[in-house]
C-alpha cells in the first residue's frame, strides 16, 4: 500500500524548471561574449593546464594562430562538427550552429541582456516565495546541517552504513540549495557592475575593479556548471519517485515499509 | 445460504492502492503539463533565433528593443552627469591598441583639419583652435565591449566647452562623429556629450597621441564603451536623428552606455 506525500510545491516546480532553460541561455550567451576575451584557464606553477575554452570549442576563423591541428586525434562522428574543427560559421539556421560560439559577440550580448531580466525575475521571485511560504525552513542550513551534509556524502560515497535522517532536504542538499542562491545573487551583482561600471562603480570597486567582477562572474558560471552536474547524477541516482516529485509535487511512500520500519506507529487509519 | 455461497469463493479482497492510481492522475497531468512547456520553450527560442530584423543592422528586433528597454531604465535609474572614477598616474597600465577602421594610410596629419557642420556656419578648424580651450586631464579605465580594459591618461578639451565656443545652430539632440574618410562613425546623444568627462582629446599617457590611437584628435568618453571613443576625428555634426553608428550597425547597442 502507498500513500501520496505533498512533496514540492507548485510555485517550486516552475521557479526551478523556468530557470533551467534561462540559466542554459545565460551561460550560452554568457560564453559568445567571453570569446572576445577567452582569457580565464587554471594554472599550475605558469603551466596552464586547461583553457577556457579550448581552442577546439572556440572555433575560430579570424585568428591566424588557431588553425585546426592535423595531428589531433580525428573527430568521432557523434560529436558536432564545431566542436572538433575550425571552421567558417555554420549557416544560422542549422541546428550545429549553437554550438559554434565563435564570431558572435553582438548576438550574445543580445540574449544576455534581454535574458538577465527574466533570470532574475524569477530567481527574486523563488526567493520571494520560500521566504514567504516558510519553505525556507526546509532548505536554509541550520544547526546541524554540517554534520548531516558530511554524513550524507561519506553515505553517497558508501563510506558509511546508513542515510542520515532528513526532513525534505538533507544536510548537503540544504547547503549546496542555499550556495546557488548566494551564487545567483553574486552573479546578479558582478553582472551589474560589469554593465554599467561608471553607474554601479561602487559595486565594481566592491568587487576589486573590472577585470576581478567579470574574474567572479565567470567562476560563477563554471559554479553553475559544477552544480548542474553533481544534481543530475544525484536525481539519477535518487530515482524515480523523487524526479517525478519535481514534477507532480508527490511522492508515493510505501506505508508497509513504513509499518515495518516503525511498528508503533499508528497505521495509515486515515486512509 | 444462497449469499454465504456467493461470497465463499471470494479470496480476502486486497484494498485498492488508491494513492498508486491518484499518482498515476497526477503524473498524467503534470507530465502534459510538462511536455507542452518543453515545445512552447523549443518553437519561442527557434523562433528568437530564426527571427529577423527591423532595421538595417544585424540585431534581431527583439533584441535590439531589448537593448533600448536597457537604455530606458538606464536613463531612469542614473545620473547621465555621473562621473566615472578617475584615478592617479601610477595606476596608468600598457595600451592596448585595437581598432583601425578608418585610419587608412592615405592621411597627412599636417594638413588636417576639423569641419563642423550644423552649426551657424560652416566651420573648418585647426589644432590650435581647439587646443585654445580649457585643458583637461584625468586618468580613467577604458573597457573594451570585448571586456578587456587598460588604464589610461586623456588630455584635452571637453566637448561641452567646445559646444560652447562653436554652438549648433539651433536645440540639437545628437552629435556625430565620423573620421575622415567618413569609415568610422558614432553617435551621441545629448546627456553623453555635454558630459563633463568627455574629451576631445589630443595627448594620451602624456605624449600627443600616436597615429594608431586616433592622432591628431580622438574622443575620450570613459563613461561609453570603447567603441564610442572614436579616433581621428574629421567631422563633428551635430543633428536632430541619432546619428549612425558604425558597431550599432553590426548589431552592437547603439546607447553603450557604463
Amino acid at each position: 500500500m502507498h500513500r501520496l506525500a505533498k512533496k514540492h510545491p507548485l510555485a517550486i516546480r516552475w521557479f526551478h524548471w523556468i530557470n533551467f532553460p534561462l540559466l542554459a541561455v545565460m551561460i550560452w550567451s554568457g560564453l559568445l561574449i567571453y570569446w572576445a576575451n577567452d582569457v580565464y584557464g587554471v594554472r599550475v606553477g605558469g603551466h596552464e593546464i586547461v583553457k577556457f575554452l579550448p581552442e577546439k570549442v572556440f572555433a575560430d576563423s579570424n585568428k591566424p594562430d588557431s588553425g585546426f591541428s592535423p595531428y589531433a586525434p580525428p573527430a568521432p562522428g557523434w560529436l558536432p562538427r564545431a566542436w572538433m574543427t575550425k571552421a567558417e560559421p555554420e549557416n544560422p539556421n542549422s541546428p550545429l550552429h549553437l554550438y559554434e560560439l565563435n564570431n558572435r559577440l553582438a548576438e550574445g550580448m543580445g540574449w544576455h541582456f534581454l535574458f538577465m531580466w527574466f533570470f532574475t525575475l524569477n530567481g527574486l521571485a523563488y526567493v520571494l516565495y520560500t521566504a514567504m511560504s516558510g519553505q525556507w525552513r526546509y532548505l536554509l542550513p541550520g544547526k546541524g546541517t554540517l554534520k548531516n551534509a558530511l554524513q550524507t556524502v561519506l553515505h553517497d560515497l558508501h563510506l558509511r552504513k546508513e542515510a542520515p535522517s532528513q526532513e525534505k532536504f538533507n544536510g548537503a542538499q540544504q547547503i549546496a540549495y542555499t550556495m546557488i542562491i548566494v551564487m545567483g545573487i553574486g552573479s546578479v551583482l558582478t553582472g551589474i557592475a560589469i554593465y554599467k561600471p561608471t553607474q554601479a562603480s561602487w559595486l565594481l570597486s566592491l568587487f576589486g575593479g573590472y577585470g576581478a567582477a567579470r574574474f567572479i562572474h565567470f567562476w560563477l558560471m563554471m559554479g553553475y556548471v559544477g552544480f548542474f552536474l553533481v544534481h543530475v547524477a544525484q536525481v539519477i541516482r535518487a530515482g524515480w519517485n523523487n524526479f517525478r516529485a519535481m514534477i507532480t509535487g508527490y511522492e508515493l511512500v510505501n506505508v508497509q515499509a513504513a509499518q515495518e520500519l516503525f511498528p508503533t506507529a499508528t497505521p495509515g487509519a486515515s486512509e | 445460504m444462497d449469499e454465504s455461497e456467493k461470497e465463499a469463493p471470494k479470496a480476502p479482497e486486497e484494498p485498492k492502492d488508491e494513492a498508486l492510481l491518484e499518482m498515476k492522475r497526477i503524473s498524467r497531468r503534470s507530465f502534459t503539463w510538462g511536455g507542452l512547456a518543453i515545445g512552447l520553450t523549443y518553437a519561442g527560442f527557434h523562433y528568437l533565433h530564426k527571427m529577423g530584423t527591423e532595421t538595417d543592422d544585424t540585431l534581431p528586433w527583439l533584441f535590439r528593443r531589448g537593448l533600448q528597454f536597457n537604455e530606458g531604465v538606464n536613463q531612469r535609474l542614473y545620473s547621465s552627469q555621473r562621473l566615472s572614477p578617475t584615478f592617479t598616474d601610477k595606476d596608468i597600465t600598457e595600451a592596448r591598441t585595437n581598432g583601425d577602421i578608418g585610419l587608412g594610410d592615405d592621411f597627412d596629419p599636417a594638413s588636417w583639419k576639423l569641419k563642423v557642420e550644423g552649426g551657424a556656419m560652416p566651420l573648418v578648424l585647426a589644432l590650435k583652435d581647439i587646443e585654445a580651450l580649457p585643458r583637461q586631464e584625468f586618468v580613467a579605465e577604458l573597457k573594451c565591449i570585448e571586456g578587456w580594459s587598460f588604464f589610461v591618461k586623456w588630455a584635452g578639451v571637453r566637448l561641452s566647452d567646445f559646444m560652447a565656443k562653436y554652438p549648433p545652430a539651433g536645440k540639437v539632440d545628437y552629435v556625430g562623429m565620423a573620421t575622415p574618410d567618413e569609415q568610422y562613425y558614432v553617435g551621441l546623444d545629448m546627456p553623453a556629450a555635454v558630459h563633463p568627462q568627455t574629451l576631445l582629446c589630443f595627448e594620451m599617457n602624456g605624449q600627443p597621441l600616436a597615429l594608431e590611437h586616433g592622432a591628431p584628435l580622438r574622443l575620450a568618453i570613459p563613461h561609453k564603451y570603447g567603441v564610442k571613443n572614436i579616433k581621428r576625428i574629421g567631422v563633428i555634426r551635430y543633428q536632430n536623428v541619432r546619428p549612425k553608428d558604425y558597431w550599432a550597425e553590426q548589431g552592437y547597442d547603439w546607447y553603450a552606455g557604463l
